[in-house]
């Protein structure tokens, strides 16, 4: 009887101690040296070295905060804003940036950087918002699993001989679902009409990536050989195959691609903001620009910046993609997913 | 009558100043990280205009969203307890090495990310298709249904197997030596006395299913937008936070009704019973093997698809995926094997916190059959339905000023997670508490224990059992907790099992897909571990004291 008392109690006590050690060892740090926080989402991935040879050259520590997806990063950094978690905001896509620089949450900076980035991934004229990768979401398909030729345009979806092949996430739900809306509405004459022949043709739709890629997709032993996935997915399943091989089992295409771009931005409120400019200068190096094929999928904004062979080899991206203005998007996102809603699923 | 004499000698032993000071402490924590910050987010809101109120209910979206939630949180309740009640059963007769393994294999579905339960079950529905001809149950209801019954099948199951086992055996003797049959005596005698137990057990399924997020979005109908996904919809993908709190404001009121009534109805049927005279009646061996079959099937199915595809490489099977669990791959900000551990540290916080929380909580609840204890009783089991991006908002936006600067801490993860566990263990301990018969209190008061020494050596011992019930939830619960991490700012060498899951399958790729399986099955057998040992130690104790059993003639 006791012991129960006893194990209760110290468990107690253990998680009074292990809480009040973790408080005081933060505190410590921070008073040594600056240590900025960089808040993104939590597809986020670099090399532990990269910060590390920020640190050599400038003395600042960087530390990640992760916290869901990009909606959920963006509602959050316009919830905390004047009072943020972190003092560098990254991650922001064109699709939503429009709704964080309507806010009051991040301040202007024109790194020199941009120099060596090209215009198309400049969005923001205010300078609030630094376009650091960008990458494309796609129509990818199964080599193997196509009886006739791959499809070549946006158009070819629709056809019969692609007839209960395609798989699309829900724009609601889904941000690559939401991008394949857009590419729809930016590369096809008259989109309703579009997915209302495409609802003819047996479209097959999920709330999510997961469930389309791992679903019905032949990659997942399911019987659609069209998905709308990323334009590095290919590159990503030669580099993760089991066994190994020496081609993609897929392949994009091209002319369903729509762009989206990942900014950064100086967060309002920040206590270090001439080190945040740093840091931002620093995402745009070749140090931090080289490291984000392999680690995000994802593709560098700078023209200084390399590809790994696996990409340059493997990786197929179009000079043009569909685009829409973040402007446009964020007015009209609402009416076009409940239309989508009505066409699609209603 | 009965009641009068139990609440003065309550008062004698002075036991009222008690239930104050155990009252004092729950709230106090569980207003700090929970109410506060739910408010908080709530009003500030809606600060901006209470016009989504009237948007909301003229929006036949909505209408729809709140009908679709109420009722296939209702049927997964029905169902859940309809499968798993002969499973309760099984659990209450079943001791030693047989009955352990039930229960650590009943609880592991908690832990299982909803991604890989929910593509488990697709590709089941389509076998049994393709194979039986079994309609393709893929995006109906009926779909959501049975994943909510997998799910909290272990609730049902453990919670009322427990009190089944606790109950006095001897009027069902007494019904059967004068000749009832079988299902007679269960019907009249035992069911009405297993009431409490099972409405605990489905109020916490029913919570469970009304705000369940990733089972929706995976497994159900593309149009079946629940109250919590509507959440999440309106203040994640739209932006539009006032439209998403007057969403939280219906989800707390459905909640807090549901909570009403049923803990009026636990409390009705209220029965306390003397100590065990009489062991449970045996069951034939037949039925149990069917039983235990039956459970192992359904509950067995999915994690055969999981187990199998984490073992599936190249050439054949190997263990090269959990080998690659060690290394470090740049998708996870740590290996996969730091991040499980992570998890097991964060569970064991989160179990000490609930347990502690939980057990006081549901003390004061019993002992205070007045407005204290009902408020007690439904700010305990709020938590549960109230949606996580509530919660995580919330506490972005209030602990957020020195001297509760909290946000970004590692420790508001645990707490997070023991502030979901803590219904459980309040749902688990209050019928079990209310099951001693005041007699045993008021003979230890005559006999001069002090209300404190009433508590350990009458109270805490008997409870004993629901509190290893309790204590494996609070542990499973924050080994697979997803939602409301995931709304929490966290630092990269913080990551979680089942984040480290999600992040794996959001890269294409066989070997990912792999890590991803393999990580799935480690989880469930570190639940399963944790299960058997709380269990190995229970008996241990029972076994050099004898507790259980104090008096019994």
């Amino acid at each position: 009887m006791r012991k129960t008392n006893v194990l209760l109690g110290s468990i107690c006590a253990a998680t009074l101690t292990i809480a009040a050690c973790g408080s005081n060892s933060v505190s410590q740090e921070e008073a040594t040296e600056v240590t900025l926080t960089l808040v993104t989402h939590d597809s986020f991935a670099i090399s532990d070295d990269v910060f590390e040879s920020f640190h050599a050259q400038t003395g600042i520590t960087v530390e990640v905060l992760t916290s869901g997806d990009v909606g959920s990063l963006v509602a959050q950094t316009i919830l905390s804003a004047k009072n943020p978690v972190g003092d560098v905001v990254y991650g922001v896509d064109n699709t939503f940036m429009q709704r964080l620089l309507d806010s009051s949450a991040i301040e202007p900076y024109e790194t020199p950087a941009l120099a060596h980035v090209p215009d198309q991934f400049e969005l923001d004229s205010t300078y609030r918002l630094t376009p650091i990768d960008y990458g494309d979401v796609c129509v990818n398909y199964w080599k193997d699993a196509l009886s006739g030729p791959a499809p070549t345009s946006l158009m070819d979806l629709v056809s019969r001989e692609y007839k209960s092949s395609l798989i699309v996430q829900n724009p609601e739900t889904s941000s690559p679902g939401m991008a394949f809306l857009l590419a729809t509405i930016a590369g096809t004459p008259d989109w309703e009409d579009f997915w209302k022949q495409l609802r003819i043709n047996d479209v097959a739709v999920t709330n999510g990536w997961e469930a389309a890629y791992y679903g019905d997709f032949i990659a997942g032993g399911g019987s659609r050989p069209l998905v709308v996935s990323y334009a590095s997915s290919p590159v990503a399943e030669l580099i993760y195959a089991d066994p190994p091989v020496d081609e993609p089992p897929t392949g994009v295409l091209l002319d369903s691609c729509f762009r989206q771009v990942e900014f950064a931005g100086v967060l309002a409120g920040t206590e270090h903001p001439s080190e945040s400019q740093m840091l931002i200068d620093f995402l745009l190096s070749d140090t931090f620009q080289n490291n984000i094929p392999m680690n995000m999928f994802m593709y560098p904004t700078s023209s200084t910046a390399e590809l790994p062979p696996e990409f340059v080899q493997h990786s197929q991206i179009t000079d043009t993609p569909l685009f829409l203005s973040p402007a446009d998007i964020e007015a009209n996102r609402q009416d076009w997913t409940e239309r989508w809603v009505e066409i699609v699923l209603g | 009558m009965g009641e009068g004499v139990n609440r003065r000698t309550y008062s004698e032993i002075g036991w009222r100043t008690v239930a104050v000071v155990c009252g004092v402490a729950p709230i106090g924590f569980l207003g700090l990280f929970f109410f506060y910050p739910v408010i908080n987010i709530v009003t500030s809101s809606l600060s901006q205009g209470w016009a989504g109120f009237t948007d909301i209910f003229n929006s036949s979206r909505t209408r729809d969203a709140i009908w679709f939630t109420t009722w296939q949180a209702a049927a997964s309740t029905a169902v859940t307890i309809a499968i798993a009640l002969p499973c309760a059963a099984l659990m209450a007769r079943t001791s030693g090495k047989a009955g352990i393994w039930l229960k650590a294999l009943v609880t592991v579905p908690f832990v299982l990310p909803t991604i890989v339960v929910g593509g488990a079950f697709k590709e089941l529905f389509e076998r049994l298709n393709g194979s039986v001809g079994v309609p393709n149950l893929n995006q109906t209801a009926a779909a959501i249904i049975i994943a909510h019954a997998f799910f909290n099948f272990a609730v049902v199951a453990r919670t009322v197997g427990a009190y089944w086992a606790g109950l006095d055996h001897q009027l069902e003797e007494q019904a059967r030596t004068l000749g009832s049959s079988g299902s007679h005596v269960f019907w009249r005698v035992t069911w009405p006395r297993l009431k409490p137990a099972v409405f605990a057990a489905g109020a916490i399924t029913f919570l469970f299913s009304f705000t369940s997020f990733g089972v929706v979005l995976v497994l159900g109908g593309l149009r079946q937008a629940t109250i919590e996904t509507e959440i999440f919809r309106h203040a994640v993908v739209r932006g539009d936070l006032a439209t998403s709190a007057s969403m939280s404001v219906i989800q707390i009121g459905a909640v807090l009704c549901l909570v009403a009534v049923t803990s009026h109805l636990e409390r009705r049927t209220n029965v306390s019973t003397q100590m065990m005279r009489s062991a449970i009646a045996p069951m034939r061996t037949g039925t149990k093997t069917t039983i235990a079959v039956l459970s192992l099937i359904f509950l067995g199915s999915p994690l055969v698809v999981m187990v199998e595809r984490s073992f599936k490489v190249a050439d054949g099977y190997g263990l090269q995926s959990y080998a690659a669990l060690f290394n470090k791959i740049p998708q996870l900000p740590t290996t996969a094997i730091e991040a499980l551990g992570n998890s097991v540290i964060y569970a064991l916080i989160a179990t000490a916190i609930a347990l502690c929380l939980g057990v006081v909580c549901a003390l004061a609840i019993v002992a205070r059959r007045d407005a204290m204890g009902r408020f007690l009783d439904l700010a305990a089991t709020l938590p549960l339905g109230v949606s996580a991006v509530t919660v995580g908002f919330g506490i972005l936006i209030s602990l957020n000023r020195s001297p509760v600067d909290w946000r970004t801490r590692w420790w508001i993860i645990p707490t997070a997670h023991a502030i979901v566990a803590v219904p459980f263990v309040v749902r688990s301990v209050v019928p079990m508490l209310r099951q001693i018969h005041p007699s045993l209190r008021e003979a230890a008061a005559l006999l001069g224990s002090s209300p404190l020494q009433i508590r350990r050596q009458i109270d805490l011992p008997l409870v004993a059992r629901g509190i290893t019930v309790a204590a494996g939830f609070a542990f499973a619960i924050s080994l697979g907790e997803f939602g409301a991490t995931s709304f929490l700012p966290r630092r990269a060498d913080t990551l979680t099992g089942p984040q480290a899951v999600f992040r794996l399958l959001s890269t294409p790729g066989d070997l990912l897909r792999g890590q991803a399986m393999a990580l799935s099955v480690v989880l469930a057998g570190a639940v399963a571990a944790a299960v058997i040992c709380s269990e190995l130690l229970a008996s241990k104790r029972k076994g050099r004291s004898e507790v259980d059993m104090p008096i019994g003639s």
